[in-house]
């Protein structure tokens, strides 16, 4: 048994403790906000933050997480959680809309840690989030002005 | 016109978005024989059973400088593979899989050579290495260790000689202030050097054993702790 909180509320998982915690959520939580996408760490799709950072779920086994606090697109919140959505919707990030919890998850953590990022600091932190629509300069302008709205 | 330009602008964005899914995969293939597509395995010399010399074969160097210099050359066997030299980068991005190969995806670096805000190590690489399934067949396993981060720049090894290394290890303003007994113990005990050895599936460890290393490493500094001539 793998005790953990999401999204704020207490939750045990008693299955396989190698389950990758994308599939404790999608499967067990039915919060499916969270996507598959290489199932190897190396597209960003299943991003979530555990303990405040960014995690690739896809690749975390559930038995690693005894006690962590996990947030997912569903219940990240904040002024960086506030601030990118709004600017999401302004600018229509999204394409398909695939990768994008997965890079909001990623864009969030960065503002936690560097509220006025560069291009460079805004590369750095979603060099590993893959977007096959290539949205790139929509993303990387919608955290300028998420940067910017949390600034006025 | 402007739909011809409108067309050509689309299947270039196509094409670099097919190269971009398609060159992170290629890059993280793990070890593989080139020539076969085979997974690598690790490969002991026939008269080296663990790959790693014991110490009692250099007792018949009767020059207590040049077994001191032997022994070390015997541990470049472990500093200078792969599995070591790839978070011994020169550069501001760690390296991976035994061609070296630029780290997919492209992490930095970092202040703290722990990755950038938004991307830092422990975003993919937990407290374990984890197995993985479903993949192909050379994708195995993504290395996990509790401490896992860069060496700092000044511990780069990438593109230097065994001699330069040796000389590096010993200053104490190149190896994180740390005196001889204390390299030693590092070399013998630190966990995430130890990974070397446990690099999780798919994955050639370095030679020999952590055990086996720490007690070169013991030698050398008994006898010394001379350097190779560059």
């Amino acid at each position: 048994m793998v005790s953990f909180t999401l999204n704020g509320e207490d939750r045990q998982f008693d299955g396989d403790p190698e389950t990758p915690l994308l599939w404790v959520l999608r499967d067990a939580e039915r919060l499916t906000g969270t996507k598959y996408g290489c199932g190897i760490a190396q597209c960003g799709a299943c991003t979530v933050h555990v303990d405040g950072m960014t995690r690739r779920s896809c690749i975390t086994p559930i038995s690693t997480l005894e006690g962590s606090t996990v947030t997912t697109i569903e219940g990240v919140e904040g002024p960086e959680a506030e601030a990118v959505q709004a600017a999401w919707t302004a600018i229509d990030v999204p394409q398909c809309g695939y990768c994008q919890s997965g890079q909001i998850m990623s864009a969030v953590s960065l503002l936690q840690m560097n509220p006025k990022p560069s291009d460079e600091d805004i590369d750095g932190a979603m060099a590993g989030n893959i977007c096959r629509c290539a949205t790139y300069q929509r993303i990387r302008q919608a955290i300028h002005d998420a940067a910017d709205k949390m600034e006025a | 016109m402007k739909r011809a330009l409108r067309s050509g602008s689309a299947s270039l964005a196509l094409a670099l978005t097919l190269t971009l899914l398609a060159n992170p995969i290629a890059s993280f293939a793990q070890d593989r024989n080139p020539a076969t597509g085979e997974a690598s395995q690790p490969i002991a010399p026939p008269d080296e059973p663990s790959g790693l010399r014991p110490v009692s074969d250099f007792d018949q160097i009767a020059d207590e400088t040049e077994r001191s210099i032997a022994i070390f050359q015997e541990t470049g066997k472990v500093l200078q593979h792969p599995r070591c030299v790839n978070c011994h980068p020169a550069g501001n991005s760690p390296l991976q899989n035994m061609g070296m190969n630029p780290h997919q995806p492209p992490v930095q670096r970092g202040e703290a050579n722990f990755g950038v805000p938004g991307m830092m190590c422990n975003t993919c690489h937990g407290p374990e290495n984890v197995k993985v399934v479903g993949q192909s067949a050379d994708i195995k396993s993504i290395p996990g260790n509790p401490n896992w981060h860069l060496a700092p720049i000044e511990m780069a090894w990438e593109g230097k000689s065994l001699a330069e290394i040796c000389t590096q290890i010993k200053d104490e303003n190149r190896n994180g202030g740390l005196d001889l007994a204390a390299l030693v113990d590092h070399m013998a005990h630190d966990d995430l050097v130890g990974w070397g050895w446990n690099p999780g599936e798919g994955r050639e460890p370095v030679p020999g054993t952590q055990e086996r290393f720490g007690e070169l490493y013991a030698a050398w500094a008994a006898t010394g702790a001379h350097c190779p001539a560059e």
